[in-house]
């Protein structure tokens, strides 16, 4: 699937979707297709801070546990509880019913550090060529 | 994400059956010095196909050593644990190489096609070995035991699960009628000469094949072409560990005896024949064993893998030989070597992983088997 423009990425295949000062956070269709069938998330619970590039949570799959690093600083609002009962979401919809927190932006400006689609895409197509 | 995404790139061995994985988009992976697939749709998709209807698995990386002439069976006993001199013509049994001190060098499965005919299946990583260690102890000068390496002609698949007899049944009418648990024959599929045992490593029926390598792909396509799963490596992993049937190099290894691993059904001592590692087996047997290999079964979220410690109250006991998620019963399961006392199924412990304590329960083996009522799925 493509990389959607309306969001940034990580280095380490993350995404953020910003919406009025609240980001939705989850893993990109590279990273869960790395990970291979995903059974378990730990994600921080609603109220938890994190800072960007900190580790917010682990994702289990079959194979191995893979850290969850933050995109940007904020506040954890929500968590999805879908995707702790059904892990197999994250495999099947990474941008969509398989996001995993949103966290209330403490600095919006961080988000310039990240990567827009088209640089992700590079970043993937660089990493192909190796 | 944490962790390298990349493949590894250091040169390998590949199977006859390579190009069809590749037409099939598997994921590769470096296993014993051969690219294997370690995937085609997914673990958990494969894993569930072996245990509800078929899967298919290239196993061509396996070692086959055919061991031939009239003293084949005195030959091949005093290589092995079991005393295969009693296994009848068309029939097979699971076997251990040891060296003297007691310490498994490989597991292996011994059959009997004809008479003065063996075909022995090895481990991949300890195919090498295996072949020179049985070759150094060839009886000098005679031609009454000759050993053949037959892998590099061969492929091997093994097709497993509820519905493999029906799959057997199109490429090889009446075999698998005939084919009891753990027997084999000889016979045509498609006008090609195959070797077929009742035999697999996934705790499902099932047969493993054997063709000459270049009739390797066009079985494998037949049986994709029936819908039988492709299933790689990582399917191969969480299949056998639910049925907890020991991997060498994780569960077994040479600091390992068979008796501590639960195998001591493979070890026949009253035939009296000297067989590698017969004298210290005989006294362990005797002096009894102070740890064995158990069952682990975890009691909440988490997933246990091999080399976590285990802690039974706060104390370190042993640790994690094999781990990992098992999809049939939704929960991770292990493998471990854990002191006798410990060994009671409902024993509480914590697997340490990542510093953090996991509950689990010593748990009947195996986790699986066929059959069983209200298991899920």
């Amino acid at each position: 699937m493509p990389n959607p423009t309306d969001r940034r990425y990580t280095r380490e295949h993350e995404w953020v979707r910003v919406d009025d000062g609240v980001g939705t956070v989850g893993i990109t269709d590279y990273a869960q297709d790395e990970l291979g069938d995903i059974v378990y998330v730990e994600m921080p619970a609603p109220g938890a801070s994190v800072k960007q590039s900190e580790k917010l949570g682990e994702i289990e799959s079959v194979k191995a546990v893979s850290d969850l690093y933050a995109p940007i600083s904020g506040e954890v609002v929500e968590v999805n509880q879908g995707v702790n009962d059904h892990p197999e979401l994250l495999n099947e919809s990474p941008y969509e019913k398989g996001w995993l927190v949103r966290l209330r932006l403490a600095d919006a400006t961080e988000l310039d550090a990240l990567l827009t689609a088209e640089q992700y895409d590079q970043l993937l197509a660089e990493a192909e060529a190796e | 994400m944490g962790g390298d995404l990349t493949a590894d790139s250091s040169p390998r061995h590949r199977t006859p059956l390579y190009p069809e994985h590749i037409a099939l988009g598997a994921r590769m992976v470096p296993f014993a010095g051969w690219e294997m697939p370690l995937q085609y749709t997914g673990i958990v998709e494969e894993h569930h196909a072996v245990r509800r209807r078929a899967g298919l698995f290239d196993i061509s990386h396996m070692g086959r050593l055919m061991v031939e002439g009239p003293d084949a069976a005195v030959f091949l006993r005093s290589l092995c644990t079991y005393d295969v001199t009693r296994i009848a013509v068309g029939e097979g049994h699971y076997a251990l190489v040891c060296r003297d001190d007691g310490g498994i060098l490989d597991d292996v499965y011994a059959f009997r096609p004809d008479a003065e005919r063996f075909l022995v299946v090895v481990n991949a990583a300890n195919a090498e070995r295996i072949g020179e260690w049985a070759r150094d102890h060839l009886p000098h000068g005679s031609r009454q035991a000759a050993l053949l390496d037959c892998q590099a002609e061969t492929a091997m698949l093994a097709l497993q699960g509820p519905e493999a007899p029906s799959h057997l049944e199109a490429l090889a009418p009446g075999v698998a009628r005939g084919l009891a648990a753990r027997h084999c024959a000889e016979a045509e599929i498609d006008g090609t000469p195959a070797f077929i045992s009742r035999t697999g490593y996934t705790g499902e029926d099932g047969f493993e094949i054997v063709v000459p390598a270049a009739d390797g792909p066009a079985l494998w396509r037949r049986l994709v072409e029936r819908s039988v799963q492709p299933c790689g490596l990582g399917a191969r992993d969480t299949l056998r560990l639910e049925a907890a049937l020991a991997l060498y190099g994780n569960d077994i290894d040479e600091s390992t005896n068979p008796f501590e691993a639960g195998l001591g059904w493979t070890v026949t001592l009253d035939d009296g024949a000297g067989f590698g590692g017969r004298e210290a087996l005989l006294r362990i047997q005797e002096a009894g064993v102070s740890r064995r290999l158990a069952c682990l079964s975890a009691l909440e979220r988490g997933v246990m893998r091999a080399g976590c410690p285990l802690l039974h109250d706060g104390r370190p006991v042993g640790r994690l030989t094999s781990g990992g998620f098992s999809p049939t019963l939704g929960v991770s399961i292990g493998l471990g070597y854990l002191p006798a006392e410990l060994t009671a199924p409902g024993t509480e412990l914590a697997v340490d992983v990542r510093g953090r304590p996991l509950r689990a329960q010593v748990a009947p083996r195996p986790f699986y088997r066929r059959g069983r009522v209200g298991h899920p799925h």
